[in-house]
């Protein structure tokens, strides 16, 4: 870049202008981002071989709106809740398991020095950016082949110890003195007997950006279950709601409102824990 | 009992039992499976029964018209990706970080672009399709026709369906970006600026004399993570086009090839042949990530 003239005209906007030049962008930016949740949210009102004939649209012909959706989504004993159900009880497992088996061993390499450990941490940090697709036909050959295939315990095994969330206590630990750990020692406290009584309890929002990043991840989970997954009785949400889109099903209604539905405990809880949403995305870029 | 005892009050075991699970799930569910693999990509595999025949596999992978376009198209949609997720979120970002307008506005707008993130793959993309719905009623072709325009049949040519692809990333992904330059912006230290501002510079000068360089570590890592990310896109495309085909497989991704051969017809020795490939790909970039940023020197070192 050449040298600055020492004098320069610069166009400086007043200040006031500036500020509400950049809050009436941002404010756009808001609506445009918020629009196809807010028209979908709208198409929950509407008859659903309607809208998926004629798409989501803005012209919405206000005398067709109604509750009929709400009431059918309460009322039918269709298969609903059960995949509702069936995914709260995954995710309440599968995170629960993950921050325990995670944190067990974030701590192993936390606190310990031990042969092989630089190799088995470059390992974790390998995993930590391997997307799972390309995990997909070797994990789902390995189910087949053992015929673990239409079971849970076949979904959350392979993740248990997921790299991520190893990393991200593993730094959280680091900061925890080696006093405290040593106390415990003298205490007469065996190293288990450390980890569950001193650490767990001071890493406590740790736990909470933990469990909410992977209760996200889980709740969301589609790729594996699908691959896994057989019977109907056992589907999560995302498997439910992508079978509704088949043309076959015609279930519209259901396939619309079920998917708002679906958003509604990750909002509840993004809007009751912001803070930690945002620690958890942010986890992997805080390397080093 | 007493080993017992000795194992759990033991320093030198206690790593070797915290670590355990992680070395357990490292062999039965990455490097078994992963070699399992490079074995069946030099096999043919057909009702069961597995023959050796040699690289053929990789021979027929290299002659296929459609892994090709398969790769064109996964290659095509990371760079797309990089172009716009990157720039777009980091200005977003520095007027987040920047002292003027309303902090409530941006604290609203900064949970409101971080929403999408929330909604799944399966959601996001039946939002989307109806969006990009090719009825004259749907919300695109509305905007479209807002121009003047006549309804475009979206998912049914190339640039229609990339458009709607890029849309739903966007959707989807820029919030997220907006917080990882958010964090990197956020531990650039104050003086910096103070000293630039005495010094006369703009604001424009100083995002791209402070601002830029001290987000080198961070823009490195969401490049990175969005090149794994566009390379291994398949979800996007499966929910955009109500599954694995699409007209004229525009919408083909690497990802969605391995699919296609190796779960939907069962042609495990292609397939894995496939998926090795990506593998050494993706490790390829990894390595070379993981060595510029000076992750393992820093590792060794600790």
């Amino acid at each position: 870049m050449s040298a600055e003239p020492a004098t320069r005209t610069r166009i400086q906007l007043p200040y006031w202008l500036h500020g509400s030049v950049q809050t009436a962008l941002l404010l756009v930016l808001t609506l445009v981002v918020l629009a196809p949740l807010l028209i979908m949210f709208v198409a929950t009102f509407q008859d659903g071989n309607d809208v998926i004939r004629r798409g989501l649209s803005l012209d919405v012909d206000r005398s067709s709106l109604s509750l009929d959706n709400y009431v059918m989504l309460f009322t039918d004993s269709g298969p609903y809740f059960r995949w509702f159900a069936n995914s709260i009880l995954l995710t309440v497992v599968q995170v629960a398991g993950t921050l325990l088996v995670s944190s067990f061993v974030a701590y192993g390499f936390a606190v310990y020095e031990f042969k092989g450990k630089t190799a088995l941490f470059i390992a974790v940090l390998l995993l930590m950016a391997v997307p799972f697709e390309i995990m997909m036909l070797p994990l789902y050959v390995l189910v087949n082949d053992v015929g673990l295939d239409d079971s849970y315990s076949v979904i959350v095994l392979p993740f248990l110890a997921a790299a991520v969330t190893i990393f991200y206590f593993r730094q959280y630990f680091l900061g925890i003195p080696k006093d405290l750990l040593e106390a415990g020692r003298m205490d007469g406290a065996t190293e288990f007997g450390i980890f569950f009584k001193i650490v767990v309890p001071v890493a406590k929002p740790a736990f909470a950006a933990m469990a909410i990043l992977n209760g996200m991840i889980i709740w969301n989970n589609f790729l594996w279950p699908l691959l896994v997954l057989r019977s109907e009785s056992k589907f999560t949400l995302p498997i439910g709601l992508n079978t509704l889109l088949t043309p076959h099903e015609n279930n519209y209604e259901l396939l619309i409102i079920g998917s708002m539905f679906s958003l509604l405990p990750v909002l509840v809880l993004f809007l009751l824990f912001q803070r930690f949403f945002v620690a958890g995305m942010t986890a992997g870029a805080l390397k080093g | 009992m007493v080993v017992v005892r000795r194992l759990l009050y033991s320093q030198k075991a206690a790593p070797y039992l915290f670590i355990a699970p992680f070395v357990i799930t490292l062999l039965a569910f990455w490097l078994l499976p992963l070699a399992r693999t490079f074995l069946l990509s030099t096999q043919e595999v057909v009702f069961g029964q597995a023959a050796f025949i040699g690289l053929d596999n990789y021979q027929r992978l290299w002659e296929d018209r459609l892994f090709w376009k398969a790769m064109f198209n996964s290659a095509r949609y990371m760079v797309l990706t990089i172009a716009l997720l990157i720039p777009i979120p980091l200005v977003l970002a520095a007027l987040i970080n920047s002292k003027i307008g309303s902090d409530r506005v941006k604290a609203v707008f900064k949970a409101s672009m971080f929403v999408p993130a929330l909604t799944s793959v399966v959601v996001a993309g039946i939002i989307f399709r109806l969006m990009f719905a090719e009825t004259g009623t749907g919300l695109m072709n509305q905007i479209v026709g807002v121009f003047g325009l006549d309804p475009v049949r979206w998912l049914r040519i190339d640039t229609g369906g990339l458009i709607a692809l890029l849309a739903l990333a966007m959707w989807r992904w820029t919030g997220v970006n907006i917080l990882y330059f958010l964090a990197g912006m956020q531990s650039i230290p104050e003086e910096y600026y103070e000293a630039a501002t005495i010094d006369g510079a703009s604001r424009l000068q100083q995002f791209f004399h402070i601002t830029l360089p001290n987000l080198k570590p961070t823009i490195v890592y969401v490049t990175t993570i969005s090149i794994y990310g566009g390379l291994a896109m398949f979800l996007e495309s499966f929910m955009l086009y109500r599954g694995n085909s699409s007209p004229n497989d525009q919408g083909l991704t690497v990802i969605g090839y391995l699919y296609r051969r190796g779960i939907e017809q069962n042609d495990l020795g292609f397939a894995s042949a496939v998926g090795v490939v990506l593998v050494v790909v993706i490790m390829a970039i990894n390595l070379t990530f993981l060595t510029l940023s000076g992750t393992f020197k820093k590792e060794s070192a600790r």
